[in-house]
């Protein structure tokens, strides 16, 4: 059986896949890898299923042996990737010798970087996932952050993997973006309409108080209606909270299921693999859309990743 | 009934404005009927004090179609009978080493720590929806006697089993997590087990009742 040994975690590394919905009746985040996207390309670059476990770094990536060697690929944030000394390239196949080490640094763009390995991660599963839910120590590799000197086990590797890159049409499509396109929340009506007008024409930062939670964004305050507090109700991923003091929040995957403040808008699907790799200090927009060209957006999205022929040269 | 679009892949279904056991009845009842034909779009469903919110995959379906399937089983909803509620008793050691804010709560509303451990294990309460972490339900109604906001500043790291008081509302941590609301005491149970059927030990739509013990019979039931 093949494995992975950590020589170095990083500053954040967990097991994710795409989650666990469908248990919100008993009080459970999705979870999931904040960009879902950067994961399932990678995936399929090594023959993995597209949700099978991976590893998400967060901020600056680990160091890794193969000991027995094996295809991996890198996908999401540029962490400065080297295999045994020799730079390598993101959104690419590449098959590790015996004892080989992968060591990766700080980033130099975005918030997170996937490694994804053949035969993918084998860790009991909670749920249904893979997913590390660091909140309620649950999933992953003991419900916590990889440390040094862990040891993962690797799934059987498929027969054949053909190596590959993601094409640069695929990439252009799926690029990070700063403006982040939004529908009206489900509170958007109480609002003012200065406060509505504030939130789109405002720059938001990230704060260093953002995590995969939700991100807390730093601008001026956005006036609050009244009362500023509400019945407790779902809260969707993606959802833009003000808190009383007129702070932002965009809910990430780890959020809380339930939360009793107003939402004023709502990050739309295909943006929210962005908003899992803006680190803090980032500075962002909101842009308002319809549900219509959100949904319209998202099927073309989905078209694409269902596309070997597109996604990959 | 209204509907909401929360997002472009949820709806959320107001069932009523106020908090009150008949509209959670029709949550109940609403919550029931989808899971027991669970529609092949369906993604997540999350319940609520008032209201459902339900997740779809919009390559299926649009707004429009779930609102439509929606008003159909509501109508099913109402001579469905009401759901069948258990009720679980939730031994709880409210001595001082357990509950960092009972004197604080007491001295609130001046009273002793005595009456608010009456107050708080006098009751039946009503469990609303699980939320915020797995197997933490929400249970009201607190007494108003001793009902207080929660902390300015949440604690970094609540102990599994503490149980705390915010606002009109009493809940279990089921594991340490972060939190804001009020401790007043512990338990010895375990609310949140995958490997036990159900896994949570408190349901939506239960009814709770807590018992005080004495700390030789939570270590007791502890070691159980």
């Amino acid at each position: 059986m093949s494995s992975l040994v950590v020589k170095s975690p990083g500053m954040l590394t967990t097991i994710q896949d795409l989650g666990r919905p469908g248990y919100g009746p008993i009080g459970v985040s999705p979870a999931g890898a904040a960009d879902p996207v950067a994961l399932r390309l990678a995936n399929l670059l090594v023959g993995n299923q597209p949700g099978a476990a991976a590893l998400e770094m967060t901020l600056v990536g680990g160091i890794f042996v193969f000991p027995n060697g094996g295809a991996f690929a890198l996908t999401g944030a540029n962490m400065s990737a080297t295999l045994n000394g020799d730079s390598i390239d993101l959104w690419t196949t590449y098959i590790a010798p015996s004892g080989a080490e992968l060591s990766l640094g700080p980033t130099k763009d975005y918030a997170r970087s996937y490694l994804a390995l053949s035969g993918g991660i084998e860790v009991p599963l909670f749920l249904g996932s893979a997913s590390t839910h660091l909140l309620s120590n649950t999933g992953g590799y003991e419900g916590r952050a990889l440390r040094k000197g862990d040891v993962l086990q690797l799934g059987t590797m498929p027969p054949k993997i053909t190596p590959k890159h993601v094409s640069p049409s695929a990439l252009f499509a799926l690029k990070p973006r700063k403006i982040l396109r939004v529908t009206d929340g489900p509170q958007a009506d109480q609002f003012s309409v200065d406060a509505r007008n504030a939130f789109t024409r405002q720059i938001f930062r990230v704060t260093e108080h953002s995590d995969r939670l939700g991100l807390r964004l730093e601008a001026p305050p956005i006036p609050t209606p009244s009362p500023a507090t509400m019945t407790t109700e779902a809260v969707s991923l993606g959802a833009i909270q003000i808190t009383p003091s007129g702070q932002a929040i965009l809910l990430g995957v780890d959020q809380q299921t339930t939360g009793g403040y107003p939402k004023i808008a709502n990050v739309i699907g295909v943006d929210l693999h962005r908003v899992g790799q803006l680190r803090p200090r980032v500075e962002i927009r909101f842009e308002r859309t319809s549900f219509a060209v959100a949904r319209a957006l998202w099927i073309e999205q989905e078209r694409l990743l269902n596309n070997p022929s597109q996604l990959f040269v | 009934m209204r509907f909401c679009k929360a997002s472009d892949q949820s709806l959320l279904i107001y069932l009523g404005d106020e908090i009150s056991l008949s509209t959670h009845e029709r949550v109940l009842k609403l919550l029931q009927l989808f899971q027991k034909e669970p529609p092949s779009w369906l993604c997540n469903i999350q319940p609520a004090y008032c209201s459902l919110m339900v997740t779809f995959d919009p390559c299926r379906v649009a707004h429009a179609e779930v609102e439509a399937v929606v008003r159909k089983l509501e109508q099913r909803a109402e001579s469905l009978r009401r759901p069948k509620s258990r009720t679980v008793d939730i031994p709880v050691c409210y001595d001082a080493e357990f509950a960092p804010d009972l004197e604080d709560v007491a001295r609130a509303h001046q009273l002793k720590p005595a009456d608010v451990i009456r107050l708080h294990a006098s009751r039946t309460y009503h469990a609303y929806f699980l939320g915020f972490a797995p197997g933490f339900a929400y249970l009201g109604d607190l007494a108003d006697e001793i009902a207080t906001p929660r902390l300015d500043v949440p604690r970094k790291k609540v102990p599994a089993g503490s149980v705390a008081i915010a606002g009109r509302q009493t809940a279990v941590y089921p594991f340490p997590t972060p939190g804001g609301w009020r401790l007043i005491g512990r338990t010895p149970l375990t609310l949140f087990r995958a490997d036990r059927k159900p896994m949570e030990l408190i349901s939506i739509g239960d009814q709770v009742r807590f018992h005080s013990i004495s700390p030789k019979e939570f270590s007791k039931l502890a070691s159980e």
